[in-house]
């Protein structure tokens, strides 16, 4: 009993280790990345160099960097499973999770920095906690009945899609409104109409949150040009499931005239 | 397939929005000079650009010609496409162009001042008009209609019922515009997206699955607007080098006379 406890609590704490060389074997080359040292006044890139092992990803060859040559090089990680979304950052320019990213899908050099959308606090970690600000603007699930509810299949299959979500905030760091336009006072970002879609679509829920989507959260600053979509590392289709649903429901609320006598007739 | 989208990937990032340009370049202009400039019809045939056929009201400017009084509407609702719209952005406004770092930085167009990058409004000034695409679907389906009616004339040649290769031309044609047409996000909205609660509604399991097949159509949407933007230009360019006497319509089947 006690062996295996023992057992147990190494692989415990191997799990969270990088991949040792041994353990996979070396594949004989290197692997050459440029990484972004310095914080929020600014920083360069340096080089460095680790022996390629097959199967590596981003995050390993950054931790063996981390273990062998730079030892105040600072990376945020948890599960190393994409499951978790802490090991967001910028490979080669594009957001990406390091833990999923394997190296030799890269050619050549390889660039790795922060998330340039956010602050940067050191290295590979922004402060993100801006998406946890947004969060709480967002008008929470409530519900005229008492959970918990009955609810059919048919209602939900539509909510499993954006539940799936991990909060790498990934799709706020490629967004061109929040990077490059730096609309975040008025902009909630892809990941909060991902939240909100979730929370207009359920079918229990009571809230009306179109106004809210329109004027605090800046909806109509997006024009669906897709980039969230295509660095989600879950799959969710952010832009065609989640945005122009909600633009839809706007435009129904708000653009559409024949809706909008129809209302006036109903006396709404 | 998968080999081309994967090579596609990997080509410099200003390949897809210059290809973008092109293409949506020579369409308009070689569309604007067709219906400008030619007749429209041969025999059974009638273009794609010409149709439903109205009459030209007098009082019309002489470079008004009948097929602008119909184009308006397909064009507006190519104009107004959720996917047509992230092209255009990406291509014509270059906001973005891309996805990279290096690519999005801070751009101070020529064409937006200095403060480009902070005054950027999205679809909140001029481009809040995007949101009428559903009055251009509604208009489109009457045109898609219209286009249904004139694949099947194509099949009543001057001997009567018969399958030509401008029959099978014109039905293609009208297949992958209807594909466009009923894969449209607004259409999907309309069709159940608007609903929160499918179990509530008289018919919901029926209203659930029309959504749940136009979402499957609407994965491909980006597929349809291309192949039926080009499968116009194909069935338009086949009227005219029958008109000119470049080839004849071959028929498959002759069933008449």
């Amino acid at each position: 009993m006690d062996r295996d406890a023992a057992n147990d609590k190494s692989m415990s704490s191997k799990a969270h280790a990088p991949v040792a060389n041994e353990d996979l074997g070396k594949s004989g080359g290197t692997a050459k990345l440029k990484i972004f040292r310095g914080d929020a006044e600014g920083g360069r890139e340096v080089d460095y160099e680790i022996p390629l092992v097959e199967g590596m990803v981003i995050l390993d060859a950054v931790l063996g960097i981390q273990a062998e040559q730079a030892p105040d090089l600072a990376v945020r990680w948890n599960c190393k499973a994409a499951h978790c979304g802490s090991c967001s950052a910028e490979i080669n320019g594009k957001p990406a999770l390091l833990c999923k990213s394997r190296v030799d899908e890269y050619d050549g050099e390889i660039h790795v920095g922060p998330m340039r959308a956010f602050p940067v606090i050191k290295d590979l970690v922004s402060d993100v906690s801006w998406n946890y600000e947004v969060s709480k603007g967002i008008k929470p699930f409530q519900s005229d009945e008492q959970a918990p509810f009955t609810m059919y299949e048919e209602d939900v299959e539509r909510l499993y899609e954006p539940k799936k979500c991990i909060e790498c905030f990934m799709c706020q760091d490629v967004c061109h409104v929040l990077r490059t336009h730096h609309k975040h006072a008025e902009f909630a970002g892809p990941r909060f109409f991902v939240r909100n879609q979730w929370l207009e679509m359920h079918p229990m829920d009571n809230q009306e949150r179109l106004h809210d989507l329109k004027e605090d959260n800046g909806l109509g600053y997006c024009n669906i040009t897709k980039c969230c979509t295509e660095v989600c590392p879950v799959g969710i289709k952010i832009t065609d499931n989640s945005i122009i649903p909600l633009k839809e429901r706007v435009a129904d609320e708000y653009y559409d005239p024949a809706k909008w006598l129809m209302r006036k007739i109903r006396g709404r | 397939m998968s080999a081309i989208s994967s090579a596609w990937k990997r080509l410099p990032w200003w390949v897809e929005p210059m290809t973008v340009v092109l293409v949506l370049s020579a369409f308009g202009l070689y569309s604007f000079v067709a219906i400008a400039l030619f007749p429209g019809e041969f025999r059974q045939f009638v273009s794609p650009f010409y149709s439903p056929e109205v009459p030209l009201p007098n009082w019309m400017p002489g470079f008004v010609t009948a097929p602008m009084l119909v184009l308006w509407i397909p064009l507006g609702f190519r104009a107004t496409c959720y996917y047509y719209r992230k092209a255009y952005y990406r291509a014509f406004f270059f906001d973005p162009p891309a996805c990279k770092t290096g690519v999005q930085q801070k751009m101070d167009r020529f064409w937006a001042g200095k403060n480009a990058a902070e005054g950027y409004r999205g679809e909140r000034a001029l481009f809040v008009w995007n949101n009428i695409h559903r009055y251009f679907l509604y208009a489109s389906i009457i045109v898609v209609l219209f286009l249904w009616y004139e694949a099947f004339r194509t099949l009543l040649g001057p001997q009567g019922f018969q399958v030509s290769v401008g029959s099978l031309l014109w039905f293609l044609n009208i297949v992958l515009l209807s594909a466009y047409t009923f894969s449209c996000h607004s259409f999907r909205h309309l069709i159940g997206g608007n609903k929160d609660c499918y179990s509530c509604l008289r018919g919901g399991n029926a209203r659930r699955k029309t959504y749940n097949f136009v979402s499957r159509l609407n994965l491909q949407h980006p597929q349809w607007a291309w192949l039926s933007l080009f499968s116009l230009l194909a069935t338009d360019l086949y009227l005219r080098l029958l008109q000119t006497g470049v080839i004849t319509d071959f028929v498959i089947i002759p069933f008449g006379g």
